[in-house]
């Protein structure tokens, strides 16, 4: 009998799982990352020489219920065409059976890894601007991400901003006739009240009691918020700090409505404005501006040293 | 605020503190008065052309060019009317031109661009 070595053996389970993806135009890299549904891989896509992003489902034995769910997921992400949201390129299937869909592929790190980097406050609230303005777009097209974290969130080569993961995205009921009118798939846009969706430390509490009629852009807003606390850190300033906790208030009432009034919040911060969520003293007012104006400052105190220099050089 | 109110305001403000420091020479603090209002008027005339200039010229280098030399030409004149205190006029004056030339690029609105 012979034996296989452990890389041996290492490479052919690796073989086993690879997708087949010999019925389709890709050609597979590497594995990229896995969820519960679906796995990503890297490809290449043979026909415009370029390397993409393929989610395939995980379970070759798929259920109407799953299919569906991939489906509704790539039309969701078909469907919201922004600059901060990664575009979907084809969907098909497998020769096992399985769904798939390809994506582009972002070249860039995660969110977290970004805040790692020792990036500066200000260049930590524009990128979350961007990721809010992203979400506003999702929520302006009856969509709701639902599983929002620094993971989901990729910062390109470039700096442009993506929002990844629509996979337990929400349509709100208005909406779904836009996304499919196929009944099969919009019953799989329907998550069961008491199920509990999205990842612990960025969840709303309506979404931690598994409250599904009482998810809407809020939930969102909420998950922005624990994200703007994970990239500031220590770095949050009072004022920043007032925006997150207005985000992640227990009550959606009191949270910000929408991701757009967020973005406009952090807008304000940025622009050395008063923001809504905090009301600031007079001294801070004052450092505010000071800041805010310190080369005009800096020069009215040049001036005003100039005078005194001059008055006492005139009096000896 | 538009861009040569900007420039009135400080001009007039700048100018106004300007001439007050005359109280710290003796020999002209009989004339303060005078010297407060004209100084007041060289500012407001500054602002007023700095102002305008920011209006039509968005660059905070060319503008503040354009201030410092409208405040020393404006104080070179008074100096030039004084007889003498050079330094002391064309000093303060070209920096307050300088000021006013920042405030006016920096801050303000400019009027938008009509539609035709």
């Amino acid at each position: 009998m012979k034996w296989l070595s452990d890389d041996k053996l290492n490479r052919l389970q690796t073989i086993v799982s690879e997708p087949d993806f010999s019925s389709t135009k890709y050609t597979f890299e590497k594995e990229l990352g896995g969820g519960g549904m679906g796995t990503v891989y890297l490809c290449e896509d043979r026909e415009l020489n370029r390397l993409v992003a393929v989610k395939v489902l995980n379970t070759p034995d798929i259920t109407a219920d799953l299919r569906g769910r991939m489906i509704r997921e790539a039309q969701i992400i078909a469907g919201l065409e922004h600059p901060g949201i990664v575009p979907v390129h084809d969907v098909g299937t497998l020769s096992d059976g399985r769904i798939f869909y390809a994506m582009k592929f972002v070249r860039g790190s995660r969110l977290d890894e970004y805040a790692a980097q020792g990036v500066s406050f200000r260049d930590r609230l524009r990128k979350f601007q961007a990721v809010c303005d992203a979400v506003a777009f999702a929520h302006a097209h009856g969509v709701i991400h639902r599983d929002l974290k620094p993971q989901n969130i990729m910062i390109g080569s470039f700096g442009e901003v993506l929002v990844l993961d629509w996979g337990v995205a929400k349509t709100l009921s208005n909406f779904q006739q836009s996304i499919s009118t196929n009944p099969r798939l919009s019953a799989a846009n329907q998550t069961q009240d008491g199920t509990v969706i999205g990842t612990r430390d960025y969840m709303s509490p309506e979404q931690a009691r598994g409250e599904i009629d009482q998810i809407d852009q809020r939930t969102d807003v909420y998950s922005l918020g624990a994200v703007l606390r994970f990239l500031l850190a220590d770095k949050a300033t009072k004022p920043a700090k007032a925006i997150y906790l207005k985000a992640m208030s227990n009550e959606p009432v009191s949270r910000y409505a929408s991701a757009t009034e967020l973005s406009a919040d952090i807008g304000r911060l940025l622009d050395a404005e008063p923001v809504l969520a905090y009301r600031e003293n007079a001294m801070e007012r004052v450092s505010r501006w000071v800041g805010k104006n310190r080369f005009l400052v800096l020069l009215v105190l040049a001036y005003l040293l100039m005078r005194i220099i001059l008055i006492f050089t005139s009096r000896t | 605020m538009s861009k040569p109110l900007i420039g009135v305001i400080l001009g007039a403000v700048l100018g106004a503190i300007d001439g007050l420091t005359a109280w710290f020479t003796p020999a002209v603090r009989d004339q303060l008065g005078g010297i407060v209002v004209g100084s007041t008027i060289k500012g407001i005339i500054a602002g007023i052309a700095i102002g305008f200039f920011a209006k039509k010229f968005h660059s905070l280098p060319i503008g503040i060019l354009f201030g410092v030399i409208i405040g020393a030409f404006l104080a070179f004149l008074v100096a030039l009317m004084q007889g003498g205190y050079y330094l002391e006029i064309v000093l303060p004056g070209t920096l307050v031109g300088l000021i006013v030339g920042f405030a006016t690029q920096k801050y303000g609105t400019s009027p938008s661009p009509a539609n035709s």
